[in-house]
């Protein structure tokens, strides 16, 4: 995964609101990068930032948004610098963004087909007919049974999987390099959810397109990430790949939100759960924004923000407890057993990589 | 728990609730199902959208008049209830949480009035003083403070709200609570909050639950049973982990095979199993049959030697008939 080439880079971004109440820091430098077709899932909770980080990549901020400093580098050039007319000829053909409700981002006045034509149509030109014959082909290969006949009908004649399936073939039609999906299935049912996703990683392969996911929902991100980010209060806490954080993750914000949610082999009992809420970003707290729910939290955590702490080439953690001359703390029994599997993994494959070594020496 | 003892609070038999009857768009939300739930323990319904689980839920608390069936709590039937001193203690005994938590608050009312209607309708309160003590303590119940009392709706976020809309449905000493997607809305560090919430208030006041939720593994979590909806039916009722360990019915395996689990692990080997609704065309009479004891499946007469192959195969004991 490393070697691939990066196509997105977003550098120390930091986006303010005005409001009446006063300057929300929705925002607080954040910094990652996106491989070319690699699945990065960005989670947390609501207000986090997730939602705002892709609008600010897609040029779609609102009016009373300010971008206080940082930059997004797309292919060498600055996604916030770019004119108006320079974003429309970036989104829908380079960017697309798949919306969380498919009930409401689909214009219900216009037949589907001429709507998934229609990104064909104003960014590459193509005629009217064979923009429509595209766009009969896409949506066979997104799954709409009986593709020929519904292509004249209207949005309100489809289930809502199906619409989505509809939203995705429009994002897609351009073959777009970069996919940004902002909680693509939460509007639907989980048996429909399980068919777009298997829909989203297929389509994946085939057109190479590099993912950015956005969702609060963890058993979606093990199912589809290459590398996750776990946003918190504005920014990013940790980041790696999806084994290192899912087996052997190191900040406490995320030890919560694996614990706080039950799987279906959880036993009944207290359920883990992070106390309070999240932080009000009109006034963010001093120090680490975690550290009123933390139960781990340091003396240091109130004073000054930590900085990312390096666990491996790929995994890193905003958290004080990684500094070497931080006390030892035991995790939550979940977080304890996912590490073990972690460990069990590893062997697993240094044994492997061995036996591959013997195997080419001999 | 020991079923073949308990008590039995609700009994729902042959429930339809019918939309538009007679008329060309008529809907069956609710289509012929019955289940009781015993006393203190959390009855879980889960279903897809449109399985009628909401309607259930609805019909049970008696916000729509049921087409057809019966309801019966602590053995009084519900439906048609003349008597209207028993209709008000029903409606004290059952209450209701909602799922939204920014729509089900009055937002011109103030958190103690919101409290403390069902208080002051049911006369519970001796003077102003006892109202306010009474609001207080229930607010330190959910795990609110004193001081949120004279705050509105607005000022809350969506988890305070849910335990504003708890306070209130604990309010009037309910000994049934139906709660509708209470944790849907809000997010997940906040929703293990309200479950241990309403567990812990479970376990003192000994209520019993109707837990109504699409998030399988939360409704695995937090129920003693679970019943299975599927277009208005009742596909399979068993205890939780009957239910999630060894599903009998096609559509609950099909149902549990697409949840997705935060292991990156096993999302990797995960298979979904595809689901054909060949049991369920309506060309049989089908009824819910008890396989394994204490677990029921939907089916017809002559589909009963398969589920009891399929349970002997997953290591059950098949209920023996008669």
């Amino acid at each position: 995964m490393q070697s691939k080439e990066t196509i997105l880079k977003v550098n120390h971004l930091k986006i303010n609101f005005n409001t009446y109440a006063g300057t929300v820091k929705a925002i607080r430098d954040v910094s990652f990068d996106l491989k070319k077709g690699e699945t990065l899932a960005i989670v947390g909770e609501s207000g986090s930032g997730k939602t705002v980080t892709t609008r600010s990549i897609m040029g779609l901020l609102a009016n009373n948004a300010v971008v206080e400093g940082g930059t997004i580098q797309f292919h060498d050039k600055d996604v916030l610098k770019m004119s108006q007319k320079q974003l429309e000829g970036l989104r829908g053909a380079k960017i697309a963004q798949i919306f969380q409700d498919p009930m409401t981002s689909l214009d219900p006045t216009m037949r589907i087909g001429r709507q998934i034509a229609e990104p064909l149509m104003i960014h590459k030109g193509v005629k009217k007919d064979k923009a429509m014959a595209q766009a009969l082909e896409m949506m066979k290969l997104v799954g709409i049974t009986d593709a020929e006949n519904r292509i004249n009908d209207y949005p309100h004649q489809f289930s809502g999987g199906m619409r989505q399936r509809i939203v995705i073939a429009i994002a897609l039609i351009n073959y777009p390099e970069i996919l940004i999906a902002d909680e693509p299935t939460t509007a639907l049912d989980v048996t429909i959810q399980a068919q777009i996703l298997n829909l989203m990683r297929e389509l994946q392969d085939k057109i190479s397109t590099s993912i950015i996911f956005i969702t609060h929902d963890l058993g979606v991100v093990a199912g589809m990430a290459d590398r996750v980010a776990v946003m918190y209060a504005g920014k990013i806490v940790e980041y790696g790949t999806v084994d290192e954080i899912f087996y052997n993750p190191k900040h406490p914000y995320t030890w919560g939100l694996l614990s706080s949610m039950p799987t279906l082999d959880t036993d009944s009992g207290e359920l883990a759960s992070i106390p309070g809420t999240p932080p009000d970003l009109l006034d963010p707290p001093k120090g680490d924004a975690f550290a009123a729910r933390n139960p781990y939290a340091l003396k240091i955590d109130t004073e000054q923000e930590p900085p990312f702490f390096k666990v491996s080439d790929t995994h890193y953690a905003a958290t004080w407890l990684l500094h070497p001359d931080a006390p030892k703390v035991t995790p939550p029994d979940q977080i304890i057993q996912r590490q073990a599997k972690f460990a069990a993994m590893q062997k697993e494959a240094k044994q492997q990589h061995k036996i591959e070594e013997e195997e080419e020496q001999q | 728990m020991e079923l073949d003892n308990a008590k039995k609070v609700l009994e729902v038999s042959h429930l339809k609730q019918y939309f538009n009857v007679g008329k060309r768009d008529e809907v069956r939300a609710v289509d012929d199902i019955s289940f009781d739930i015993y006393e203190g323990e959390t009855f879980g319904l889960v279903g897809e959208s449109g399985s009628g689980k909401t309607t259930t839920g609805r019909a049970i608390i008696h916000l729509y008049r049921p087409t057809s069936g019966s309801i019966k709590f602590y053995g009084q039937e519900i439906i048609g209830m003349k008597d209207k001193k028993k209709m008000q203690q029903f409606r004290r005994d059952m209450q209701m949480i909602f799922q939204d938590p920014y729509a089900s608050l009055n937002p011109r009312m103030k958190v103690k009035d919101i409290v403390a209607e069902g208080i002051d309708i049911n006369h519970l309160a001796k003077n102003d003083a006892d109202r306010s003590k009474q609001v207080a303590d229930l607010l330190a119940t959910v795990g609110l403070n004193r001081d949120h009392a004279s705050r509105y709706p607005h000022e809350f976020s969506g988890g305070q709200r849910q335990r504003i809309g708890i306070a209130r449905a604990l309010a009037v000493q309910p000994k049934f609570i139906i709660a509708d997607e209470p944790i849907s809305a809000l997010d997940v560090s906040i929703q293990a909050q309200v479950v241990n919430l309403l567990k812990k208030l479970q376990r003192e006041r000994k209520l019993t639950f109707l837990f109504i939720a699409h998030d399988l593994s939360m409704v695995k979590y937090i129920s003693d049973r679970i019943g299975v909806l599927h277009y208005g039916r009742m596909l399979e009722v068993g205890t939780s982990d009957e239910v999630y360990n060894h599903p009998l019915h096609d559509y609950t395996r099909s149902l549990l095979s697409a949840v997705p689990v935060p292991d990156p692990e096993y999302e990797r080997t995960r298979t979904q199993i595809k689901y054909d609704p060949k049991y369920e065309d309506g060309s049989k009479k089908r009824e819910l049959v008890e396989i394994v004891p204490h677990h029921y499946v939907q089916c017809s007469q002559d589909e009963i030697p398969m589920y009891q192959e399929r349970a002997k195969s997953m290591g059950l004991s098949v209920k023996e008939p008669g």
